[in-house]
């Protein structure tokens, strides 16, 4: 499935360019007769800059921006500063960017200090804990999947194991038993049983994260490199603290011959790091280029439409057939990528233990 | 590029609400549903184990009942032919015993009907001596007066006397 998806993507992608060649022939056919109008309107519109706003954190929910009106729920700000102390107010007292408040200043969605005079103040140090839109929307998210996994659990002590399951009960169970036999069993042996509280939670917190990012309007949780760079450090301290000696004994004594093992050991303890670090950056380019996928088909139309009302709405049905079909591969994305995470981690975990097991099953 | 670079705020939140909800979730929901799906599932495969059992053990009685069935047939095939038998020699004994006692009777009656022949026999022949002596008594007693009257009267007498 997923190399499937992954050649649906590149097909997409391929597509998707051959639009951006025809476009830009487009332009600049038509650049030289406007003239000065133009320009004017390619800087008030600003796809790539608005395919970035749409994929990085901010500091409120921005659904849109009618003439001078936003429409947009501020979040709130959380600054420490060793020389100022901690300081808590609401976003919106930035005025979109355009205020200054206790000595802050929002520049580009990014809050720095300033001085007296409104000037970036360098000898300050701010370290923003805010509760940003990503990290809001987590904590929805959480609290969401908390609620319904609690609510399934006490449906299970309520009725008893014997009981068949029933609702949301009868949705879950088959995902928790997949993630048990195809992800836990397979890869960990015996061992399974002590890793599935974490490789349940870690399958779940990816799948809602990326089921909420995927709700228009919503932030692109899963497709921050932070969310990944926490979920893979994680990965890399379980899969450390379940390694044996095996393990690092293959690792620091390979079993080749002599003069292979300067090049290999050094290669080996790097496969240390580079298994959580493939983990961090496929979870999130995956996620990332998902949600750049649909913004540009749905940019598209306003790029067309800049040009002419009417290519714009001629493109409009097209664009919207092509979202909507990656919006369905998203779906299925979001599946993928929090399986492949919960795996692949199984699968390491299961080779820092394999020493082990390779013996067992030998003798 | 700024897309690369990790914000500390959400890396401390998704830490904390990671760990949080890793902890929340592990005591409050994993466990009791997994154990909760162990159980059923030891559960179903008791079950099945015990249903299996319970099929042997059914299929054990059913080869006992049809050994049992097969004893008994034979059992009855024996006491039948027994029946059979004793029968047979009841009929056979009734047979001999009736045979013997026709042969005694025929025998006795044989005997009886031979005493009775014997004994008529004797009183014929009692008879006829007397008859003869009676005949010759007449003969004697009476004048012939030709030779020719006399030989008649002597077939006369002859034709008279009946042998019983």
């Amino acid at each position: 499935m997923g190399m499937a998806s992954k050649s649906i993507k590149t097909l997409l992608v391929a597509v998707f360019s051959i639009f951006l060649l025809l476009f830009s022939a487009n332009s600049f056919a038509s650049d030289a007769p406007a003239g000065g109008g133009e320009k004017h309107e390619a800087s008030s519109f600003d796809p790539a800059k608005l395919i970035m706003e749409h994929i990085m954190d901010a500091h409120e929910f921005h659904f849109a921006t009618i003439g001078e009106k936003h429409i947009s729920i501020p979040l709130p700000v959380i600054l420490y500063s060793p020389e100022r102390g901690l300081t808590m107010f609401n976003y919106s007292k930035f005025n979109h960017g355009h205020d200054v408040y206790q000595g802050y200043k929002s520049e580009e969605g990014h809050i720095i200090a300033v001085n007296e005079a409104g000037e970036h103040d360098t000898t300050v140090t701010v370290y923003d804990m805010s509760l940003t839109r990503n990290v809001v929307q987590m904590f929805i998210a959480l609290t969401l999947l908390c609620v319904l996994m609690i609510g399934v659990a006490n449906k299970y002590k309520k009725n008893g194991a014997k009981v068949a399951p029933s609702g949301f009960q009868n949705a879950v169970e088959p995902v928790i038993t997949f993630v048990r036999d195809e992800v836990g069993k397979p890869n960990l042996g015996h061992a399974y049983e002590k890793f599935m509280p974490y490789l349940l939670t870690v399958f779940f917190f990816i799948l809602i994260n990326n089921l909420m990012g995927l709700i228009p309007g919503s932030a692109n949780v899963t497709g921050n490199i932070a969310f990944t760079i926490v979920l893979g450090v994680i990965s890399f301290f379980v899969i450390l603290f379940s390694t044996n000696r095996h393990f690092w004994a293959h690792i620091f004594n390979p079993p080749v011959p002599g003069f292979v093992k300067p090049i290999l050991v050094p290669v080996e303890f790097l496969g240390i790091f580079t298994k959580p670090f493939a983990l961090i950056v496929r979870l999130f380019a995956n996620m990332v280029a998902g949600h750049i996928v649909i913004t540009c088909f749905v940019m598209l139309i306003f790029i067309f439409g800049a040009m002419s009302k009417v290519a714009g709405w001629g493109f409009a049905p097209v664009s919207m057939a092509f979202t909507i079909f990656i919006y369905f591969i998203e779906i299925l994305v979001a599946f993928i990528q929090a399986f492949i995470f919960t795996n692949l981690t199984a699968v390491f975990i299961g080779q820092s233990m394999e020493g082990a097991h390779h013996d067992e099953a030998h003798h | 590029m700024e897309l690369l670079l990790p914000g500390l705020g959400l890396l401390v939140w998704t830490l904390l609400a990671f760990l949080i909800v890793f902890f929340l979730l592990k005591s409050f929901a994993w466990k009791p549903i997994l154990s909760s799906l162990k159980e059923r599932e030891t559960g179903i495969a008791d079950a099945i184990a015990s249903a299996d059992k319970v099929k042997a053990e059914m299929a054990a009685l059913k080869n006992e009942n049809e050994a049992m069935m097969a004893k008994a047939r034979e059992e009855r095939a024996v006491m039948i032919k027994e029946a059979k038998e004793t029968a047979d020699k009841m009929v056979s004994d009734a047979k001999d015993k009736a045979k013997s006692e026709y042969d005694r009777i025929v025998a006795e009656a044989q005997s009886a009907i031979m005493q009775q022949k014997n004994a008529a026999l004797t009183d014929v022949k009692n008879q006829v001596g007397a008859l003869v002596i009676e005949v010759a008594e007449k003969v004697l007693s009476r004048e012939l007066s030709n030779k020719g009257d006399q030989e008649n009267y002597i077939k006369q007498l002859a034709e008279g006397v009946k042998l019983n």
